[in-house]
């Protein structure tokens, strides 16, 4: 038997109070890390991504409501107690959020920032994480630590500063890293030096990561599986290398079909129509209005999820199109 | 010259020239107010001689208050003589300006200090817990929208009705004797002169708290277990701070000229009673003086706020 993961979300469910009513933004969401595995989380802007994320690290804003199981090595995450949820937060997991600008307070300076995490959580006096924030900085590629340590944010760069984000994330040494769109934010310039030092420091450090992005062929070629969402629920989810060879979800497919290719030129089909919220989609299939294989069955009845080929997947058609999806993929 | 192009040096530039600047206002100020009140309509002449004094009379002390000479050379005299802290002689009471003012302004100083006091506390205290929890906003929302909407001589009457009639905790009208006595006669004045100010300081500052707890870096603070208290401290009210500083400061200048009318109204013998008489009686010399004395404060405290705001938000320091 396969020992449990690390970090795993059963059947989480997220709602918003909206007008009286209820309002879903995740739904039915499962997905599982295991220790030193990557795993990416996929999909278009407003899928649903960071709200998953949020509720992980319990930091839903108000009028939120998570259901559903969220367990860390084993303990519940939604139920922790105050102190509990201080130490998971401050020592078992970190956030990487998209935006370092919006996310680092610009009053206070860099050192501020990256030690304060440990030193008021009692995990390292001020001198320790001083030191060891100028020894990671130095492992990202930061030149001069000690100076950037009295600036301000608004003195680094974008790409600067995500690294800084990135030595804050470390410092804890954390086992399992969220990083939300950890590059999205940046110069295209800087992106892909960003990407390469976080990967490099999660491999070396064996630390587990939960990747999300919307770039599916990024999120292929840096994890060792993935989860792809759509409109708050998970539509497939296996291995990184078999999804990006062979989708078997047409919204999987239609994503991969809409990047550049790199060998040959082909053209760029977007998926037709614009994405749905959770709380937009009817009763059937949210992909449904979307899917060029959509039947009556799939307006009407909600897929759940089956396993095929070592896969989970969402669609009541998987079996019948799963060679049309080929083809048009290649 | 060399410019220094640290952040230092360009916070040290931004300082000289937010007090050269208020040093031009100043100047400025008093220009304006010594040739406003030299074309305004009146004569201080016929105010000191009566309407029946003769013409030569007039012509006499036209002449013994120099008041033939040409408005630049008239101000220029008196600048020098303010300048060396003489502001000349009142018209209506032959005493010095300098005598006159000193006394009162101890009290309206005190008068002044005391509902900022009054504002700085109690309206940021209300703020922050408006800004922080639902139901401390309904709450301070209430007394906020009651603090701007009742005018404040009715606030001032129904305070003295109350407080001084008919409970007798407190004296109707004057100044006082010493300091303790001074207090407990300006504490009616001094929250009736705050009450307007310190009602938009709260509800500034309950948004600015409101506004600086959903910020992105709270929540990165938050997820990272720092406990509530410190992210409280070090983010929500730190950066909150630059708005409502400003907020305040410019209260507390706004109580400056707030003091002349509740000076009136309970009859506190201060810098602001002192103005009103002083204007009616057409006794130049006092209204020039007390008039810039507010200027005066009034600059001194937007300037503060301005070097404040350099001291607390790194990103003014940068932009020269
Ligand atoms: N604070 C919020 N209040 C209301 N709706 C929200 C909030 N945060 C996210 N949503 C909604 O939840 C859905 C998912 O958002 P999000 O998780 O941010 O998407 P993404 O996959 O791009 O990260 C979107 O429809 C978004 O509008
Ligand atoms: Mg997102």
């Amino acid at each position: 038997m396969t020992p449990a993961p690390l970090f795993r979300i059963q059947d989480l469910h997220v709602r918003l109070r909206h007008r009286g009513g209820e309002r879903t933004l995740v739904r039915e969401v499962s997905l599982s890390v295991r220790s030193g595995q990557s795993v990416g989380l996929v999909g278009e802007s407003g899928s649903g991504k960071s709200v998953s994320i949020k509720a992980a690290m319990r930091l839903l804003p108000r009028g939120t409501r998570a259901e559903g199981r969220i367990a860390f090595d084993g303990g519940d995450v939604l139920t922790l107690g105050r102190r509990e949820l201080a130490r998971y937060r401050s020592r078992e997991v970190a956030l990487i959020h998209q935006d370092p600008r919006a996310h680092i307070n610009p009053t206070r300076t860099v050192g501020a920032f990256l030690t304060e995490g440990v030193v008021h959580t009692g995990q390292m006096n001020r001198a320790e994480a001083t030191e060891r924030a100028c020894a990671l900085m130095a492992d990202v590629g930061i030149t001069d630590a000690a100076r950037r340590l009295h600036q301000y944010p608004h003195q680094l760069s974008g790409g600067l500063l995500q690294r800084v984000m990135i030595v804050a994330a470390l410092l804890p040494s954390p086992r399992l890293i969220f990083a939300d769109e950890p590059t999205t934010a940046l110069d295209v310039t800087v992106q892909s030096d960003v990407m390469a030092i976080l990967l490099e420091q999660i491999r070396e450090r064996q630390v587990s990561m939960l990747f999300v992005t919307h770039d599916l062929d990024l999120a292929a070629a840096v994890t060792d599986r993935l989860a792809v969402m759509y409109a708050g629920s998970i539509v497939e989810t296996g291995p990184s290398a078999e999804i990006s060879a062979r989708p078997l979800h047409p919204y999987t497919a239609g994503l991969l079909q809409c990047r550049p290719s790199t060998a040959e030129v082909k053209r760029l089909t977007a998926i037709p129509g614009r994405p749905v919220a959770a709380h937009e989609a009817g009763t059937g299939c949210s992909f449904a209005p979307r899917c060029p294989f959509a039947v009556e069955r799939c307006r009407a009845e909600r897929p759940h999820d089956r396993s095929i080929e070592g896969r989970t997947v969402a669609c009541h058609r998987v079996e019948e199109i799963a060679d049309r999806l080929e083809e048009r993929a290649s | 010259m060399k410019r220094d192009h640290t952040p230092r040096g360009a916070a040290a530039r931004k300082i000289a020239a937010t007090v050269a600047g208020a040093g031009a206002t100043v100047l400025t100020a008093s220009f304006v107010i010594f040739a406003g009140l030299a074309a305004a309509p009146g004569d201080p002449v016929s105010q000191l001689l009566g309407a029946k004094a003769t013409d030569e009379a007039r012509a006499n002390m036209r002449r013994r208050l120099g008041l033939d000479d040409p408005l630049l050379e008239r101000y220029r005299h008196w600048l020098t003589e303010a300048l060396h802290g003489d502001f000349g002689i009142s018209l209506t009471s032959r005493q010095e300006v300098t005598d006159l003012v000193g006394p009162r302004l101890a009290t309206t100083f005190l008068l002044v200090g005391m509902a900022a006091l009054l504002v700085v506390v109690v309206g940021i205290g209300l703020g922050v817990v408006g800004g922080l929890s639902r139901r401390g906003r309904a709450v301070v929302s209430a007394l906020v929208g009651l603090g701007i909407a009742v005018p404040g001589f009715v606030a001032a009457n129904a305070l003295i009705g109350v407080f001084a009639v008919d409970l007798g905790w407190f004296p109707t009208y004057g100044s006082g004797h010493g300091l303790l006595d001074r207090v407990w006669h300006l504490t009616l004045p001094a929250v009736a002169l705050s009450i307007g100010y310190g009602a938009y300081v709260s509800q500034l500052t309950a948004a600015a708290v409101a506004e600086e707890s959903e910020k992105e870096y709270v929540m990165t603070a938050r997820g990272r277990g720092v406990p509530a208290g410190v992210v409280l401290r070090h983010h929500t009210l730190r950066n909150a701070a630059v708005p409502v500083l400003t907020a305040s400061g410019l209260a507390v200048a706004g109580l400056v000229a707030g003091t002349v009318v509740v000076e009136q109204m309970f009859a506190v013998d201060g810098v602001g009673a002192l103005l009103i008489r002083s204007i009616s009686s057409k006794d130049h010399p006092v209204v020039t003086a007390v008039s810039l004395i507010i200027v005066v404060a009034f600059v001194v405290v937007t300037t503060l706020i301005d070097l404040l705001q350099v001291a607390l938000d790194p990103r003014e320091r940068a932009t020269s």
